[in-house]
């Protein structure tokens, strides 16, 4: 079994802040991090490679500075990973990018063994899409399963995976055969911290680099900017709603609640919600 | 390039990036194709077991707003089993024409069948924009047709237009939602987006409407699909607050888990449901499902209380277009006053057990003084 996890080293949007005089993204000091949804993808690669000693292979698309978040991968205990890191590459959306992670899997698959899984995050905290996982799949032409939050069973022998796919009112239980991407949520598992032996690995670890120049049949038409069909045209940050709000006071609540509830009543609120 | 003091050069982690820099003329893709004959603006309508997503039927009402600025037909593809009731009701909330594939294959969602019968009527019918639900299955669905024709695909919009050289103008959060940005494909067709459910506005159903129902074939048969739904596990607690109209949502002022019970009791006298903010499900006081914001639910209530919820940007962008917002807090400050249209200052543990009593008595009234057989409905649904 050769399993194969995409990841993204990706600025931890969740500490970018707006300056409020220039209406301007801060980014100074915001650490780059390990998308952390492809780490629970990571985790469940190597749940298999303990239980059935599965291979595990990550790849990543990115700047050179990204082998940081691949060490990370090696020190919990990946067996290898890959940079596809060329300035060709800059500036894709996602169609571009699922056209060279395919790529690049594709290659995986030819020099280190015929890849029965891949796992994705089920989205990236800077592009936010959740698009990748299915561009991947097509361009590879795999089955797809999104959104999942268990694998009940991965067969070597069958060739076959069950999931739980989780959807807004409940989960479906659905079976596929490998080669799969499957497209992973936080509830699967919880990721392994770095091992003894993966942090001396990772520390003589030097990420296998693929450029443009390493994919024979690559075509440059549908790479970074020029492949990328979509334009940011406009960014702003939005005005709040403007409300004149209606301030209830009283010492008396229950005359203050049954105010409430008269305002609440006077409105259309009642016709609208059928009472 | 520049708006509100972002240039287009730093936008490289928005989902769709312009990485060029200030001034630079930007490289677009040359498509081969023509796609000149592309006209309208089609919907993808999810079911399953026969029941629609509203935010199928939301979307066709902003496809309808759409079409007539720019003089376009509306468009809804079905997809399933038995699902001609749907392609009737696409019609009576906005479609002109609607594609339906009934087929038993496409019973069950499973990406492949939909996605080729998808890709048939896009190539085939060309329209200029695809629409579909950013729910777990239009996201799969549209990543999927997206890559194969291909064209551009913005994800999670949460607003909509369309300009007079027919551009999809699609915009979304960025950054953690700090930002919108509005993205464009230009050289494609279709243009295509997924969108937020609970964010526009759906047409009333007009018995009145007429337009086609075309059948279309399914490509696969069962035997070439290698996907199989085994069994779907509904979560009776796992509630989709999109779905509801009156949402009694609870924060860290709660002080403990027990809190929810009163605010289920206010939810049960109002006929609504118990929603949340990201910090007291990380406090594991109650599931994800629940909540609302940034990374849970976006609603669009007619109803909305908020109790114990300071009103962080995070949670703000998922309730405040609801039509009425009622915010309760100790904190005068709190900025969730700002976006209520009924404030109270004061504890919620004082408040909330007055208004579940002022409830109970408004709502006991109607009965006894009027006994119209619609009176005596509403009652049978209130005690159920
Ligand atoms: C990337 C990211 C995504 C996020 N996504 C979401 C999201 O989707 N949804 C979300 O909600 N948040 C989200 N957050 C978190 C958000 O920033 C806030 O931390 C969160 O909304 C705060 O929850 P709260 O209002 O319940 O808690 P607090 O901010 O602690 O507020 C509690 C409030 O209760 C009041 N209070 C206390 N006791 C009482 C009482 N007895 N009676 C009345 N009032 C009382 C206090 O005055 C206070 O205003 C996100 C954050 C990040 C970084
Ligand atoms: N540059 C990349 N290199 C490798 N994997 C990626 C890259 N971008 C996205 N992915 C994978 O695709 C998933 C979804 O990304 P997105 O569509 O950007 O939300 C991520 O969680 C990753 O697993």
């Amino acid at each position: 079994m050769h399993i194969v996890v995409c990841v993204k080293q990706v600025p931890d949007s969740r500490e970018i802040r707006i300056d409020p005089n220039t209406n301007t993204l801060v980014r100074q000091g915001v650490p780059a991090i390990v998308n952390y949804y492809d780490l629970h993808g990571l985790e469940e690669a190597l749940r298999f490679k303990d239980e059935m000693g599965a291979e595990v292979t990550v790849v990543s698309m990115g700047p050179p500075s990204a082998d940081k978040a691949l060490k990370q991968c090696i020190s919990m205990g990946a067996d290898r990973a890959v940079l596809v890191s060329d300035r060709a590459f800059a500036g894709a959306d996602t169609l571009a990018t699922s056209y060279v992670v395919g790529m690049t899997v594709k290659k995986v698959a030819e020099e280190f063994g015929p890849v029965d899984v891949v796992f994705c995050g089920k989205q990236t905290l800077d592009g936010d899409t959740g698009q990748v996982g299915p561009g991947v799949a097509c361009r590879l032409d795999y089955e797809q399963l999104t959104y999942v939050e268990k694998v009940v069973e991965l067969s070597d022998k069958d060739k076959t995976i069950t999931v739980h796919r989780h959807l807004e009112d409940g989960i479906e239980v659905v079976k596929t055969k490998l080669p799969v991407v499957v497209t992973v949520l936080t509830e699967l598992n919880k990721p392994r911290r770095a091992s003894l032996p993966g942090v001396i690995n990772a520390s003589r670890f030097k990420p296998v680099v693929w450029t443009t120049n390493d994919f024979a049949d690559i075509d440059r038409a549908k790479i970074g900017l020029k492949g990328s069909p979509t334009i940011v045209s406009k960014t702003w940050v939005p005005e709040p709603r403007k409300i004149d709000t209606k301030m209830l006071e009283g010492d008396n609540v229950a005359v203050v609640a049954s105010e409430l509830i008269e305002q609440l009543w006077s409105t259309e609120l009642p016709t609208r919600l059928g009472w | 390039m520049v708006e509100g003091g972002i240039t287009v050069a730093e936008e490289q982690n928005v989902n769709q990036k312009a990485a060029e820099p200030k001034g630079a003329s930007r490289v677009q893709p040359v498509p081969e194709q023509d796609f000149s004959d592309y006209l309208g603006i089609m919907v993808v309508v999810e079911q399953r077991a026969g029941v629609a997503k509203k935010v199928s039927w939301q979307l066709l009402g902003e496809a309808k707003r759409m079409a007539t600025k720019i003089n376009a037909p509306v468009y809804a593809l079905v997809m399933g089993h038995n699902v001609r009731h749907l392609a009737e009701e696409a019609i009576r909330r906005g479609a002109d024409k609607v594609y339906m594939s009934d087929s038993p294959v496409l019973e069950k969602y499973r990406t492949r069948p939909y996605s080729r019968v998808s890709l048939d009527v896009i190539r085939t019918f060309k329209p200029e924009i695809v629409l579909m639900g950013a729910t777990y299955t239009g996201r799969d669905l549209a990543g999927a047709i997206a890559t194969h024709l291909p064209t551009g695909l913005t994800a999670d919009c949460t607003q909509l237009d369309v300009d007079e050289n027919r551009l999809l103008q699609a915009s979304r959060p960025a950054f953690s939602e700090k930002m919108l940005a509005t993205i464009l494909c230009k050289q494609y067709k279709p243009q295509m987006a997924t969108a937020r459910p609970g964010v526009f506005l759906e047409l009333p159903a007009d018995a009145s409407r007429s337009g086609e129902i075309i059948d279309v074939p399914s490509p696969m048969r069962e035997e070439e699909v290698v996907t199989e739904v085994l069994d779907f596990l509904e979560q009776t607690d796992r509630i989709n607050l999109e779905d509801h109209e009156i949402i009694v949502a609870g924060g860290k002022g709660l002080g403990s888990p027990d809190g929810f019970k009163l605010l289920q009791e206010l939810a049960d006298a109002l006929g609504g449901v118990v929603g949340a903010s990201r910090a007291v499900v990380d406090l594991k006081w109650i599931d994800h499902d629940h909540q609302v914001g940034q990374t849970g639910s976006t609603v669009r209530s007619k109803l909305y209380f908020a109790i114990g919820i300071s009103g962080a940007v995070q949670h703000v962008v998922g309730m405040q277009n609801s039509d009425v917002i009622v915010a309760i807090n100790r904190d005068p400050d709190a900025p969730i006053f700002k976006v209520a249209h009924y404030g109270i200052v004061g504890d919620l543990y004082e408040i909330v057990p007055a208004i579940i009593k002022a409830v109970k008595e408004k709502r006991a009234l109607p009965f006894a003084t009027n006994s119209s057989a619609a009176n005596a409905s509403v009652a049978a649904s209130i005690q159920s």
